[in-house]
């Protein structure tokens, strides 16, 4: 019979696609499982993770731990490197054969062009970058009450409705839109790695997971690409406006200038990775190089995290960056201008502070 | 060779973006520029013409005022541009504009040696799915997050970025492109004399009538009604009200900010 | 009275605005501080057609008239004064050679100084010859033999003049006839007998080199000679009447861009616990900077206009660059009371404004000769 993706009651189970690369199952892929495990016990159905990859097989237990009642993995040599036709294939296949209701997949640079052709082939609605889902009516409405401006006094809200509702940033951010996808399936979905909260793993949820492989039908002409090579890579350049997250030293450092730029760098390090800055008098006394400076004669940034340690926030630096998302600042002085544009602020000494700041960020992170 | 640009003219999300006192994003304050991505594709697209003279066709899906944005890319140097305009059209979401500018290649035509370049994703929706959709359609190959893409006859070799590292794909034409940007990326300048003769060159509107008989569109699944996804609720997250002084400056202030952050969904 | 731009100026004008804050605006600091040429962005102008403004395409140009000219050069005046006058300056050279030259020195010169990206230069000033052209002491001899004019003489603060590849120069052929006897060149700068003196330190405009010429025992092909034997006054006259529209122009931008840039600090600087802008002395300085700038601007757009219907436009040049350059040190000197102690740190490029603003009262004719030229057609 013919895949017919509006033939919605056919549709049942939510599934994760859990990416991994050299063996190695993406963050995401817990963040995806916990939040799934969520959405099936919403819905009263069973939580799948569908693994694709060559020799992967000993990694689908670890999902298990996370909450997926299942794991489906599509075992084969041409899977072992990610290749568009051969993922979207075998993910196609499955998902035509057994027709999950949701599929759930990380928004990373490859799940951002496996997902789309995804959802074309299976002829349904893909929504990107959510950052948060809901199917349970209830905690759609509490989600709304508590994160936007919305009047709801007036609202009817249909109680039943099962569909569900994905939420994500549209224009840059400045606005929130909740989508639904009521008439085709699987509703599709994409989620940012970081956005969705880690469960605690569970050996006794790894121990019930059921592994089952899938059977893969691959042929040398269904891949239409070839992955001449795959190459790492840091980063080194100072790409002060490429960054999510900054963390700038000013004059407060100069007791212990090396210190200070170090302590800024394990700082941006417990954010999960970030560029050290500089304010203008760091870059004129020669302690750090221009390319860090950040300010009316440096570079303008907006990262989603902007940490100011020992700077006092002169015009001239408060408009390099006052338009960041969320900015901390610690500084001695508790009338600094800095604090104006603070979101947090620290009166305090930064070598004493940002140790306990490194400390305190390291073990929130790994308890999610 | 022809190689097709798809290109978005959006509201600059990045710039000035002023807030209706209802909460409703004032979308007139905005103004309008060739999504970034996008602008790198045509260079792209630019760069293969300089090295193989090769045709490249700049293409819209949007209102009658797109019709600026294309004499722009005209005037950088594309040879000719085509806008997908139709009431018919407007509301449509990924699944349903990529059907719509896929049926409008295969109306005008793509060979054996052609290309589609698209930019990753567009600045106001932020899906980057346009691109790969389109070459489902199609039956195309398709490469995503292109930074370096070399032409030799028919093969394609592809610098494809991954988060830590890239991959070197090749496929051959006919095939998908879709381009990044990055912080040393930068499209040319229209010149003086593209501009002079920008609105000379050949430029076609493909409405609703031209389309319609397709057959990769499916009438069910444009515009607004038709689209799989719908927009059921969207609202302005509240606004940064002002900062808050931590108390202290020991181990419980830090573990205060980090728990705030925690919630936040800041790490 | 149609007031608004072409499709096509319109498109013009933001490629300006572009190029200005993409290209211009990251070095002008650095520039004006090294106080050196930049060439590599002269080079990027001639690559997307700038410096062949009002030069037919056949030619190597980019078409347009005086309008175009008005919009880059203002869209760059805001944000690099050196630039905006390296083009104003520059497209003195081509424009001369299009109006007076020889079919031959067309096809010679003028691809050179478009798509070829070489600087073009004006050179009639001398020690004694600044507002008062006739002083130019310069002769250029013909030499039968050779079928040359050897140039000797000196020029002085002649914008590109250390760079320019190719120059125009006012000599004398008859100097006992005064400025009747003085005729124009194509002078090439590797011509043996051609040097370039020292660069001018000067107050602003730093990055458009200002430089002393030396011509000893220059030889010239006579072919070189740009329009008749005699005619020389009248082409110079002529050429600084479009100039002064351009200078107009740069005059336009950095008085507009110092009126956004005050605005936006007014809006930013609390003091006594509200933006300044809230204060009506600031309010009111503001109000004047904009009327007069605008009207500024409509006297720039009218003798543009004029220029391009091919009306006589001597007057209105005048006009317009005398009360344009005399606006623009009006607005930059407010705009940096506004901006009070930050307007006067290099940090803000106010005070760079200011020191570039100036000169556009002094150079292509000084405001005062400007009102003998203006008082001369009105009064006739």
């Amino acid at each position: 019979m013919a895949f017919n993706s509006a033939d919605i009651g056919a549709f049942k189970d939510i599934w994760v696609f859990c990416e991994q690369r050299n063996g190695v199952l993406m963050n995401t892929d817990f963040e995806l499982i916990s939040e799934g495990r969520k959405l099936a016990d919403e819905r009263g159905s069973q939580l799948v993770g569908i693994l694709l990859g060559h020799n992967v097989e000993g990694l689908a237990k670890e999902l298990g731990g996370y909450g997926a009642d299942k794991v489906i993995v599509c075992d084969d040599p041409q899977l072992e490197v990610y290749t568009t036709d051969a993922y979207t294939k075998v993910i196609c296949d499955a998902a035509m054969d057994l027709k999950p209701e949701v599929i759930l997949l990380g928004a990373s640079n490859i799940g951002r062009d496996l997902g789309p052709r995804c959802a074309a082939r299976l002829n349904t609605g893909l929504t990107a970058d959510c950052t948060h889902l809901d199917i349970d009516m209830d905690n759609y409405v509490n989600f709304l009450e508590t994160s936007s401006t919305l009047d709801l006094s007036n609202t009817k809200f249909d109680m039943e409705d099962v569909n569900l509702k994905m939420t994500r940033p549209a224009f840059g951010g400045h606005l929130m839109a909740t989508i639904i996808c009521p008439r085709f399936r699987p509703c599709m979905s994409t989620v940012r790695p970081g956005v969705m909260k880690k469960a605690p793993f569970s050996q006794e949820m790894a121990d019930k997971c059921v592994v089952e492989a899938y059977p893969v039908t691959l042929t040398a002409d269904d891949l239409k690409t070839e992955v001449l090579d795959v190459v790492k890579e840091a980063k080194q350049i100072v790409d002060l406006i490429g960054a999510d997250v900054i963390v700038s030293v000013g004059r407060g450092i100069s007791k212990d200038i090396q210190k200070g730029i170090e302590l800024a760098g394990q700082l941006a390090d417990a954010f999960g990775g970030g560029v050290v800055g500089g304010s203008r008098v760091t870059i004129d006394s020669g302690w750090l190089s221009a390319d860090h400076q950040v300010g009316q004669t440096g570079k303008t940034v907006h990262p989603k995290v902007y940490v100011a340690l020992g700077i006092s926030g002169a015009i001239q630096h408060k408009a390099g960056m006052q338009d960041s998302e969320l900015i901390i600042a610690v500084n001695k002085d508790e009338t600094a201008p800095i604090f104006e544009v603070a979101d947090y602020g620290i009166t305090g000494d930064l070598f004493k502070v940002v140790p306990l700041m490194i400390e305190a960020l390291t073990a929130a992170r790994a308890s999610k | 060779m022809r190689i097709y640009v798809c290109v978005k003219q959006v509201p600059d999300t990045s710039g000035v973006v002023a807030v209706n006192p209802d909460g409703t994003l004032n979308r007139a304050s905005m103004q309008t520029i060739i999504n970034p991505d996008d602008l790198i594709a045509m260079e792209q697209a630019l760069v293969l013409k300089d090295a193989t003279g090769c045709q490249v066709t700049a293409v819209t899906m949007g209102p009658p005022p797109a019709e600026g944005m294309l004499r722009e890319l005209l005037a950088m140097g594309a040879d000719d541009a085509i806008l997908i305009s139709a009431r018919e059209f407007g509301g449509s979401d990924t699944f349903a504009t990529s059907q719509i500018i896929s049926a409008a290649i295969n109306y005008v035509g793509l060979g054996e040696e052609d290309m589609i370049f698209c930019g990753r994703q567009a600045i106001d929706g932020d899906t980057a799915q346009v691109g790969p959709q389109i070459a489902e359609k199609l039956g195309l190959p398709q490469v995503s997050y292109a930074a370096e893409i070399v032409k030799e006859g028919n093969d394609v070799t592809v610098k494809r970025m991954l988060e830590d590292g890239y991959m070197k794909i090749k496929v051959q034409t006919p095939c998908l492109i879709t381009c990044i940007s990055d912080q040393d990326s930068k499209a040319r300048y229209m010149t003086l004399s593209g501009i002079n003769h920008c609105y000379e060159k050949p430029y076609q509107v493909l409405d609703f009538e031209a389309l319609k008989d397709e057959p990769l569109i499916e009438l069910d699944k444009i515009g607004l009604k038709g689209s799989p996804t719908n927009i059921f609720k969207s609202f302005t997250p509240p606004q940064k009200g002002v900062g808050v002084m931590l108390e202290g400056a020991d181990r419980k202030t830090a573990e205060t900010l980090a728990a705030e952050l925690l919630k936040k969904h800041v790490i | 009275m149609d007031f608004s731009l072409t499709k096509e100026q319109a498109m013009l004008k933001k490629l300006a605005a572009q190029f200005a804050e993409t290209e211009l605006e990251p070095v002008a600091a650095e520039v004006d501080e090294a106080h050196v040429f930049p060439v590599d962005n002269f080079k990027k102008m001639a690559a997307v057609g700038f410096t062949g403004i009002g030069v037919p395409e056949q030619y190597g140009g980019s078409g347009g008239g005086m309008l175009e000219k008005v919009i880059a050069v203002s869209e760059f005046g805001k944000k690099c004064m050196a630039s905006a006058a390296t083009l104003s300056i520059h497209l003195i050279a081509p424009h001369a050679i299009l109006d007076y030259g020889t079919e031959e020195q067309k096809q010679k010169y003028l691809p050179r100084l478009t798509k070829g990206g070489e600087l073009g230069a004006f050179a009639l000033t001398e020690p004694n010859a600044g507002s008062d052209a006739a002083g130019v002491k310069t002769v250029a001899i013909y030499d039968e033999a050779t079928d040359e004019y050897v140039i000797n003489g000196t020029k002085c603060f002649i914008s590109g003049g250390s760079r320019a590849e190719i120059l125009v120069v006012f000599a004398l052929t008859e100097p006992e006839l005064g400025t009747k006897g003085m005729s124009a060149f194509i002078i090439e700068r590797d011509m043996e007998g051609f040097s370039s003196g020292k660069v001018e330190n000067k107050m602003g405009l730093a990055g458009s080199e200002t430089a002393e010429l030396i011509f000893e025992d220059l030889r010239v092909p006579a072919a070189n000679m740009l329009g008749r034997k005699g005619k020389g006054f009248k082409i110079a006259m002529q050429a600084l009447d479009a100039a002064r529209i351009g200078v107009g122009a740069q005059a336009m931008g950095v008085a507009e861009e110092a009126i956004d840039l005050s605005v936006k600090y007014s809006k930013e600087r609390v003091q006594f616990g509200k933006p300044i802008g809230t204060l009506q002395g600031i309010q009111w300085y503001i109000a004047d900077m904009a009327t007069k700038t605008e009207a500024a601007k409509t006297l720039v757009y009218y003798a543009a206009y004029l220029a391009d219907s091919g009306q006589p436009f001597t007057k209105e040049a005048a006009m317009c660059k005398l009360n344009a350059s005399e606006n623009a040190r009006f607005v930059t000197n407010l705009a940096m009371q506004i901006h009070g102690g930050y307007g006067y740190m290099k940090d803000y490029p106010l005070e760079r404004m200011y020191r570039d603003a100036k000169i556009t009262e002094i150079y292509e004719g000084t405001s005062e000769i400007h009102k003998v030229v203006i008082s001369r057609a009105v009064m006739k």
